[in-house]
């Protein structure tokens, strides 16, 4: 996992909290009290996240009803920077984890794939709050993006073949130009301490 | 502070010869003398036209120098277009000397800052990536301001310094003259960076800093010279604390004042574009016009131009580009490039030819070479010391070869050449010495510095930009993350960056957007939709090149309106595609000229038939040409093209038929496999075996189907394969049978070509809008056909 400072520790379990109401888990409906989360497109699936039990590593399947402030944590660790004193390889499993949670998010029956279904859904939702985009628009969209995804990932087809859905590992071919490091994170109040260049 | 324009010894001694054959002939025409003797037929009115004439000459060379320069590519990979202009103007000053011992044109600080300047930084603003610019808004600030005035002091008193050490001789300057001069060549120049750094191709986030510095480290350079100007105006005795709080606060005052000047006229030029939907031939007028009225008006108030126009243009982009229609579009760009490109090539040419002038130069060893040292020295110090403050604030750190690349790339140029030849000779004694060292700085970044760049760039291997095709995943992908990421942020109670921008984008739309941009606008104006649509196009247009590439559209030429077109995409051939359709329409970032006139002088590779062909497909496609204006001549209007609506039509309908191949194989699509294999051709030859879309029942009866099967390679159509294949399609007009026998489209069982990147989202041609691809099936009944599209009857 890595370390979140003392400093940044406190201040989430402050806001745990505050979204808990004082009470030692969340639940779902928590997370209403946050008002800004509403505009949110995605919102939905965001706080799925937090009870999926994959990204909690409880379990390959299903989902919690309440959390804990540790898993809350675990969740939020997800959201890390990068620290300066990383080697490739973990590095590489950093950038994986990331993915992983994105992965989560996209393939909603946890089977593994991503389908054309399942995309679709996250395309919709994601251009829900155009209120000018249509629906066929948006699934088009999504199948334009599935095409291309496949041809990243497949590159030549055979005429029987039909294209299942993104797997992970085609997922992180998808992702290989882009860096998720530098952009996956969230800045924690407290800044970590100075690195050192030595 | 004026410098007079001087005349112009060059086109006055070319045209002395013929003026004084003239004048022998026309011998009458001595008005002050007598009368004419005789009526004259015609005459000789040089100085009618003296003025224009010049400007337009000048203007001509400088253009034919381009030409010249780029007809020798290996001389432009390695010396920077600039370098050459600036030796041609020496060259060319060097003639006009000789021949008359007279200087001649110089550059006049009115003539650059009023008319070669503004063209340049507003081409900049206007195309500034707004995302990566916001994005590293406090990293550009802190060099722009901190980096600026630290450069400017640490030079003035390290001259002072050797001054007073007596190194440099006797000279009639105080520590404010050196102040003023560090001022002024302190200055990071934009025209110099972007002239330079557009063929290094760094990568986006050093260009836009080291950019972005030269853009907003204008308002300390206003700031500062005027400051220094007028305390060495005053005199250094009486200059007072009050003096120098004054100058700080009139940095506020003149930063922030220029920024809200460009962003009120960018507001305005916003809103007025939402209004010219029936003036669109003059549609490109209002952004210059109003661009420039906001440079004008900074400078009137003393506030920093160059901030008001760069804030103009980067305000309004999305609101202008939105409002005005694709050919405003289009030559607002092509207009814009052409005035920037062509102000800094007459500003380098200029530059040269104003160095050829014994008048101003004074040289004085000490003085020049220690300004070279001290200003390359202080820019690197400058340059880590912040970077090693910012990269505790930054996630994506600034490493030695970046700072390397900002220290190197900080060139100066004409801003600073203009700033001092503004100086009042009476109060800037040394005036001639400044001239002279600042022409030798500017000479030396420019030529020097912009001739090893590139090879320090290659050598030190910076990350170089990144040229990628716009990928609808990335963007899609990208949009998800924003929202995960600010949703984060709201949860985790930060005020983080995504939540800001994520705010200002809620207000963009609900407020700005409204306000701004026009209603139609408003709807369509969605980034993803923008990229399918550019993709769209760009997949067809492979089309067509695959077509050219092959020598023929043979495959798509049929008489017959059902027809489904198979192309064998497995074997690209090498491609002649310059003089080519294709060639013309793959216009980099730009809405893609569809034009029909210029595609039809590209003839030459194919056939008229199936230009007409590749015309009529196109336009049923996706696109309709847009440029297909009624021939009316009418400079007053452009007749609406009333396609426009069906445009959208035809891409909403053809983009719901997308790839139902990835639709999962829990919708059963075991029927379709029998009717594929009926299909198969040639087992031994890699091609495409495609069921073709069932065709809309009717048809098979009224268009007969032609037997028709190319033997040339690979292409083979199907769809004209033998009668009996007609019956099965009969049998299930799509719109009646269920979903279980949803064909696959086409495209499904196409080997995906060659390279990944083309041809990866064409959907079957129709080629007729009643031919009724079967997988629509599962969205639900084909919606009445289209009555307004032109039938392709007459194919």
């Amino acid at each position: 996992m890595g370390s979140i400072t003392l400093e940044q520790i406190e201040h989430l379990h402050r806001r745990f909290k505050q979204i808990s109401g004082d009470q030692p888990t969340i639940r779902k409906e928590s997370f209403d009290r946050i008002p800004d989360l509403e505009f949110n497109p995605l919102r939905s699936k965001i706080v799925r996240a937090f009870f999926d039990k994959r990204n909690l590593r409880q379990a390959p399947d299903g989902l919690a009803d309440e959390i804990n402030f540790e898993d809350f944590l675990t969740i939020m660790s997800y959201f890390r920077p990068i620290e300066m004193n990383m080697d490739e390889e973990q590095l590489d499993h950093f950038r994986k984890e990331k993915l992983k949670f994105l992965f989560h998010m996209y393939d909603s029956d946890n089977d593994g794939k991503i389908t054309l279904q399942e995309y679709r859904k996250v395309v919709e939702e994601l251009l829900s709050r155009n209120p000018h985009l249509e629906k066929e628009s948006a699934r088009s969209i999504a199948d334009g993006a599935m095409m291309e995804a496949a041809s990243i990932c497949v590159g030549q087809m055979e005429p029987d073949q039909v294209y299942e859905g993104i797997t992970f590992e085609d997922f992180l071919k998808v992702w290989q130009g882009i860096d998720i490091d530098t952009k996956m994170h969230v800045r924690f109040l407290n800044m970590e301490p100075i690195a050192h260049c030595h | 502070m004026r410098l007079e324009m001087r005349q112009v010894p060059l086109a006055e001694g070319l045209l002395a010869l013929p003026a004084a054959r003239a004048q022998d002939k026309s011998s009458g025409d001595h008005t002050a003398v007598s009368g004419p003797h005789s009526f004259q037929i015609v005459s000789f009115k040089w100085e009618h036209v003296q003025e224009p004439y010049i400007i337009a000459l000048w203007i001509l060379v400088a253009s034919l120098a381009k030409i010249v320069f780029h007809l020798s590519h290996k001389v432009t990979h390695v010396v920077p277009e600039s370098a050459l202009l600036i030796v041609l103007g020496l060259f060319l000053g060097g003639i006009v000397w000789a021949a008359d011992h007279i200087a001649s044109f110089t550059l006049t600080p009115n003539v650059f800052f009023f008319y070669l300047l503004p063209p340049i930084v507003l081409d900049a603003g206007y195309f500034m990536p707004n995302k990566l610019f916001f994005g590293n808004l406090g990293t550009i600030l802190l060099y722009a301001v901190i980096g600026t005035v630290w450069n400017a002091a640490t030079t003035g008193m390290s001259l002072y310094g050797v001054y007073l050490s007596g190194i440099m001789g006797q000279l009639d300057i105080g520590l404010l003259d050196f102040l003023l001069f560090g001022s002024l060549i302190a200055a990071v120049d934009p025209v110099a960076v972007l002239a330079v750094f557009e063929e290094v191709h760094v990568n986006e986030v050093l260009f836009i800093i080291v950019f972005g510095e030269s853009l907003l480290n204008d308002a300390v350079t206003v700031v500062l010279y005027n400051v220094f100007d007028s305390f060495v105006a005053m005199g250094a005795d009486n200059v007072t604390g009050v003096d120098c709080v004054k100058g700080i606060v009139s940095f506020f005052v003149v930063s922030l004042g220029g920024t809200f000047v460009g962003i009120v006229f960018a507001f305005l030029l916003s809103l007025v574009t939402r209004f010219t939907k029936h003036v669109r031939i003059i549609e490109p007028g209002f952004v210059f016009v109003i661009s420039y009225l906001s440079y004008l008006t900074a400078e009137m108030l003393s506030l920093s131009a160059i901030l008001a126009i760069t804030f103009c243009g980067v305000c309004c982009q999305k609101y202008v580009k939105a409002n005005i229609c694709d050919q405003s579009s289009t030559t607002v760009r092509y207009t814009m490039k052409m005035l920037a490109s062509g102000s800094e090539t007459i500003i380098f040419m200029f530059l040269g030819i104003s160095a050829v002038n014994p008048d101003i130069w004074t040289w004085n060893t000490a003085f020049i070479l220690l300004t070279l040292v001290f200003i390359s020295v202080y820019r690197v110090i400058g340059v880590v010391l912040q970077t090693w403050v910012l990269n505790h604030y930054r996630v994506v750190q600034l490493e030695i070869i970046d700072q390397v690349v900002m220290s190197y790339g900080g060139l100066r140029g004409a801003v600073a050449f203009a700033l001092v030849a503004l100086l009042d000779e009476k109060k800037v004694k040394e005036k001639n010495l400044f001239v002279s060292t600042t022409i030798i700085v500017v000479f030396f970044t420019v030529i020097f510095q912009g001739l090893t760049i590139k090879p320090l760039v290659q050598w030190l291997k910076v990350k170089r930009s990144e040229h990628r095709e716009p990928k609808l995943n990335e963007k899609l992908h990208g949009r998800a993350f924003d929202h995960i990421l600010s949703a984060v942020e709201d949860i985790s109670g930060q005020i983080g960056h995504n939540y800001l921008r994520d705010k200002w984008s809620n207000f963009d739309r609900k407020i700005l957007s409204r306000v701004m941009m026009r209603r139609s606008a408003q709807k369509s104006r969605d980034q993803i939709l923008n990229i399918f649509h550019e993709l769209n196009l760009k997949d067809a247009i492979s089309y067509v090149a695959e077509g050219e590439r092959r020598g023929s559209l043979a495959f798509i030429r049929s008489s017959s309106t059902d027809n489904m077109v198979n192309v064998d995409f497995s074997t690209p051939r090498p491609s002649t595609v310059e003089a080519s359709v294709s060639g013309l329409l793959r216009e980099k970032a730009s809405s893609v000229c569809l034009d029909m006139q210029a595609l039809e002088q590209r003839r030459k590779s194919i056939r008229d038939t199936e230009d007409t062909v590749t015309h009529h497909t196109l336009q049923q496609y996706l696109y309709k040409p847009r440029q297909e204006h009624i021939h009316l001549y009418s400079r007053h209007e452009i007749i609406q093209n009333e396609d426009e609506k069906q445009d959208k039509e035809i891409f909403h309908r053809t983009m719901r038929k997308r790839l139902e191949s990835f639709k999962s194989t829990k919708l059963g699509i075991n029927q379709p496999k029998k009717l594929n294999k009926s299909h198969k051709r040639d087992r031994g030859q890699k091609r495409v075996r495609g069921i073709n879309a069932i065709p809309n029942g009717k048809i098979p009866s009224e268009n007969p189907v032609q037997g028709f099967t190319l033997k040339e390679k690979g292409i083979d159509n199907p769809a004209f394969s033998a009668d009996d294949d007609q019956s099965i399609y009969v049998k299930f007009p799509p719109w009646l049978s269920n979903e279980d026998s949803v064909v696959p489209s086409q495209r499904a069982r196409v080997q995906l070509p060659y390279s990944p990147n083309n041809f990866r989202r064409l959907t079957p041609f129709r080629l007729s809008n009643k031919s009724v691809d079967s997988f629509l099936l599962a969205d639900g009944p084909e919606e009445r056909p289209r009555a307004f599209l032109p039938e392709t009857t007459h194919m």
